[in-house]
């Protein structure tokens, strides 16, 4: 369908958003807008509902919680609904397995009341505040509340997409209730013992009345069936992008146990002139720290290290200290600085002042002129955290700006927090994941380096002064 | 500390030259399962033709073919009764010769992965299948397709059987008929992949073309790849078109790369493009273009909506950007005859390579595959990184493929490939192609490095 409102005399003015660098038609009174959209990853026009079925302790929580984590770090917003905090809510002091039992009237009721709650919720979430995804996170083990919830998302007018996690390993399950029940508040006041008897009671009331996905019954929905922690998977029907997307990673992670090492490159000698981007090589208190982060991995004693660099000199040469074979991967370079680059925050504001405040007023979207933001960024290490999902031990050896990213997507940081994140040289991190999110580990291995952190000034109005504008600017030579 | 000695510097350096590491250590075999018209050499040669691209070396195993070659003449569905003896010891013979190709182009060829495409129906030929791959340290993940859709496999039969070798002098209905008996020859002993049985194999089933996947004990990066390519690509009709912006200020300059405007003539372009859409009355076109200038300019005359990807941006040129080739030459000579030698894999200094582009256009082909009829308004080099997709272009080829200015390309995908539709919409416009000029010494003179330049203000 052609738009019938093209002016006579050409189309539509462009204009170059100042902050994020993209083109969009300049818009005059009496014009009203055309769409235009950004390619944004969500390409959907109706709101996603991810349902998840499945038994307790089969890593329900678990694949909602990281599922969001990544879909929010690539730019979805989504938010998970656990239908067991509601309760929580609902009923102040859990007894015991009794509450979960099939016969148990009152019990089904508040549950039933539980998952009504959570759905208005994500009617809100989705219709009102502008979600994209919204994981509702609870055992929905029989056909009769999947089909109320499938009425619910008809209603509503959102794309239904199940996940459903079946697993019949013992040692999986055993191992899953020591990591994430027993800290559960459900079991605050019970010792290991009686939590862990009570618990499998408590999979025993729903074993009953599952109803897995049906390959027959439920061929025209779209779900995909983890078996056994991602050794098997069924997918169905996938219908869109984002869906495509979710199946996608689900396939890629594991739960097995390892370490990912996060570090920048040693300091630079750019580094120490203030200077931003660029590709120098290490100064020679950045050598000493290589060769401290050799050693500190043979402490480590880590079994099947990979170790990734990125196209820079200064990483690859912090590399090659280690010893070990390393792989280079263009998309761990450091951020394009564009106009910029190599200047130092004091040129940057003697020639680009508008610029330069215009980053501070929103550091996450703001794309350098010929260059990048860290939103493209982050779409830019997309491959990279999914090989890191797939991958083991690994040493990530970066950038300041490039670690942000990934340290954002490992500790769930909002794109505001993301780029004021303190990412220091000389300090690694060690990031293992447990239970539900991940332990952090920082390291600083005892090599003085400079500071290149700016903190964002109180000042980001762009007729602020110099003075202002510099306040935050680290100590440099 | 012992600096690395010689040899593992080099070992370093060869092996991180992509931008991407390639994840490859042990070369994968792609073993093909079902009845015949499931769509097996479809998926086998759409398979490769995205490996390929990728970087990842692959080749196609016909066993089909090896037959042709084995016995001259076909004569007709007799040859495949399960009781004939003679027929089975050729066609037992012609598998064990596409294995040994296979090893060949592994050990001596520098393959990656080869897709080895028959029925491969039997627990029996897949047990030889395995045992050769762990006799020779080749990792194994097959895919079998499942189909029963009588629609389906009798548009197949009407898509690529006729056209086969095997049907050349047959009529339709005589060839349509012996086909059919042909899948029956098979039916009786066809052992699908067991979910039990087979439990420890790594694979996935494509059911009905794609609305069901069952996926087992993905390995590696590769195989993962290769599983959401496939869950991405459907068969239904379409056409994709390619077209460049309309010609920029720049291009009349002869300067490449940068952000500018269309000159008056690119305008007349994007009007003419407007009307060439209109009247292909196409159903439900998307529209992209890339976040520069004047591929927003062009889109925009369209009035319909369209998205901007950044990763559909010009290769960017990094110091050379904004320059006429004469300036190169002045300024970078060495790059310059650099560039010439191995046009895909020099990267511009601060710049990018059309490996890196070809890295950076990934996502844009897996929705290309996604959707359905799409435009897409981009640039010369990111044209020819998707045409050389489309149309299995080596990477040798890819930065030489013709895409002028005021060129709409339509791609249709017909049988196991692409039609291709050229309309030049009648705008004049510079010619941008500069081909590899005949002198790429680093030393050559300068009049030699700009022979081929094309002409400019």
């Amino acid at each position: 369908m052609l738009d019938k409102d093209v002016p006579e005399h050409g189309p539509r003015e462009l204009t170059q958003n100042p902050l994020h660098k993209i083109w969009m038609p300049r818009t005059s009174p009496g014009l009203h807008l055309r769409p235009i959209t950004q390619r944004r990853v969500c390409m959907t026009n109706c709101p996603t509902l991810i349902v998840t079925v499945g038994l307790p302790a089969r890593g329900k929580t678990y694949i909602s919680k990281k599922l969001t984590r990544y879909l929010n770090w690539i730019g979805v917003p989504t938010k998970v609904f656990n239908v067991g905090q509601y309760r929580r809510e609902c009923l102040k002091i859990y007894k015991s397995f009794e509450f979960f039992r099939p016969d148990n009237e009152e019990g089904l009721k508040i549950r039933r009341q539980c998952a009504t709650t959570a759905l208005n919720d994500v009617r809100q979430y989705l219709s009102v505040e502008g979600g994209q995804v919204a994981v509702f996170d609870a055992t929905n083990t029989t056909r009769e509340r999947r089909a109320t919830i499938l009425k619910f998302a008809e209603q509503n007018g959102f794309k239904v997409f199940f996940v459903e996690s079946v697993c019949e390993d013992p040692d999986v399950i055993a191992e899953n209730i020591v990591r994430v029940k027993l800290d559960s508040p459900d079991y605050i006041h019970a010792n290991s013992e009686e939590a862990i008897d009570d618990f499998m009671k408590r999979i025993k009331c729903y074993e009953a009345s599952y109803q897995p996905m049906d390959e027959n019954l439920d061929k025209d929905l779209s779900y995909i069936k983890v078996i056994d922690v991602g050794r098997r998977y069924l997918v169905n029907r996938v219908l869109d992008h984002i869906q495509s997307r979710i199946v996608y990673y689900l396939m890629n992670i594991h739960i097995t146990p390892r370490s990912i090492y996060l570090s920048r490159h040693g300091e630079s000698d750019l580094n120490i002139k203030g200077r931003i981007g660029g590709d120098s090589g290490l100064s020679d208190r950045g050598k000493e720290y290589a060769m401290h982060l050799r050693k500190f991995l043979q402490e480590q004693d880590i079994s099947d290290l990979k170790v990734w660099t990125s196209q820079m000199k200064r990483t690859i040469q912090t590399a090659e200290c280690l010893g070990a074979p390393y792989e280079q991967w263009k998309a761990l370079n450091e951020i394009d600085a564009g106009v910029c680059e190599e200047m130092m925050y004091e040129e940057i504001q003697e020639n680009f002042p508008q610029e330069f405040a215009m980053r501070d007023q929103d550091k996450y979207r703001y794309r350098y002129p010929k260059g990048e933001s860290y939103e493209d960024l982050v779409q830019r290490l997309e491959p990279v955290i999914m090989e890191l999902e797939r991958q083991e031990n690994v040493l990530v050896i970066c950038h300041q700006a490039v670690m942000r990213c990934l340290l954002a997507y490992f500790l769930d940081k909002t794109a505001e927090e993301l780029p004021y994140l303190k990412c220091p040289l000389h300090t690694v991190l060690k990031l293992t994941p447990v239970a539900y999110g991940c332990k952090v580990e920082s390291m600083y291995l005892g090599v003085d380096s400079v500071n290149t952190h700016r903190d964002r000034p109180s000042n980001v109005l762009t007729q602020r002064s110099t003075e202002d504008a510099l306040q935050t600017v680290p100590a440099h030579f | 500390m012992e600096p690395l000695q010689p040899e593992q510097r080099m070992r370093h350096r060869l092996e991180s030259l992509a931008s991407v590491p390639q994840f490859c250590n042990s070369p994968t075999m792609i073993v093909m399962v079902g009845l015949p018209a499931r769509g097996k050499t479809y998926i086998s040669k759409k398979l490769t033709r995205y490996l390929n691209w990728i970087g990842v070396p692959t080749k196609v195993f016909n066993v089909g073919q090896y037959r042709r070659e084995a016995v001259k003449t076909y004569k007709n569905y007799e040859f495949f009764k399960p009781d004939n003896e003679e027929a089975m010891r050729i066609r037992k013979a012609c598998a064990a010769a596409a294995l040994k190709d296979v090893a060949i182009y592994f050990s001596k060829e520098q393959g990656q992965a080869a897709v080895f495409d028959a029925t491969n129906t039997t627990r029996e030929r897949r047990s030889i299948i395995l045992n050769f791959a762990k006799e020779r340290g080749y990792k194994v993940f097959f895919v079998e397709s499942i189909c029963e859709d009588p629609e389906i496999i009798a548009e197949n039969i009407k898509q690529v059987k006729f056209g086969s070798p095997d049907y050349a002098d047959r009529g339709y209905d005589e060839a349509l008929e012996d086909f059919v008996q042909r899948i029956d020859c098979y039916r009786a002993s066809y052992t699908p992949i067991d979910d039990e049985k087979d439990r420890i194999l790594s694979y996935i089933k494509i059911y009905d073309v794609g609305s069901r996947y069952l996926v087992n004990r993905v390995q590696d990066h590769l195989q993962s790849r290769i599983v959401y390519y496939l869950m991405n690509i459907h068969v239904t009709p379409r056409s994709i078109y390619l077209s460049r912006h309309g010609e920029s200020e720049l291009n009349l300059l002869g300067r490449i790369g940068g952000d500018s405007g269309l000159s008056p003539r690119g305008q007349k372009y994007a009007n003419a493009l407007e009307t060439f859409i209109r009247d292909q009355n196409i159903h439900e076109l998307k529209v992209w273009t890339s976040h520069m200038k004047r591929t927003i300019q062009t889109a925009e005359t369209l009035g319909m909506p369209y998205e901007q990807w950044k990763a559909l941006n010009e290769i960017d040129a990094g110091v050379c950007e904004e320059m006429t080739y004469e300036e190169i030459q002045e300024h970078h000579p060495e790059e310059f005859a650099l560039r010439d030698q191995d046009k895909y894999r020099y990267r511009y200094p601060k710049g990018e390579s059309y490996e890196d582009l070809v890295h950076r256009l990934e996502p844009v082909i897996m929705e290309l595959e996604r959707q359905e009829n799409v435009l897409v308004v981009c640039h010369q080099a990111v044209m020819r990184c998707l045409l050389a997709y489309f149309l299995d272009k080596p990477a040798g080829e890819l930065p030489y493929l013709r895409c002028p200015l005021h060129t709409a390309l339509k791609l249709t995908p017909i049988a196991y490939g692409c039609k291709v539709e050229s309309f030049f919409l009648n705008i004049e416009a510079v010619n941008t192609h500069r081909d590899r000029p005949g002198n790429v010494d680093v030393d050559r003179d300068p009049e030699d490095a700009l022979k081929t330049v094309p002409d400019h203000i």
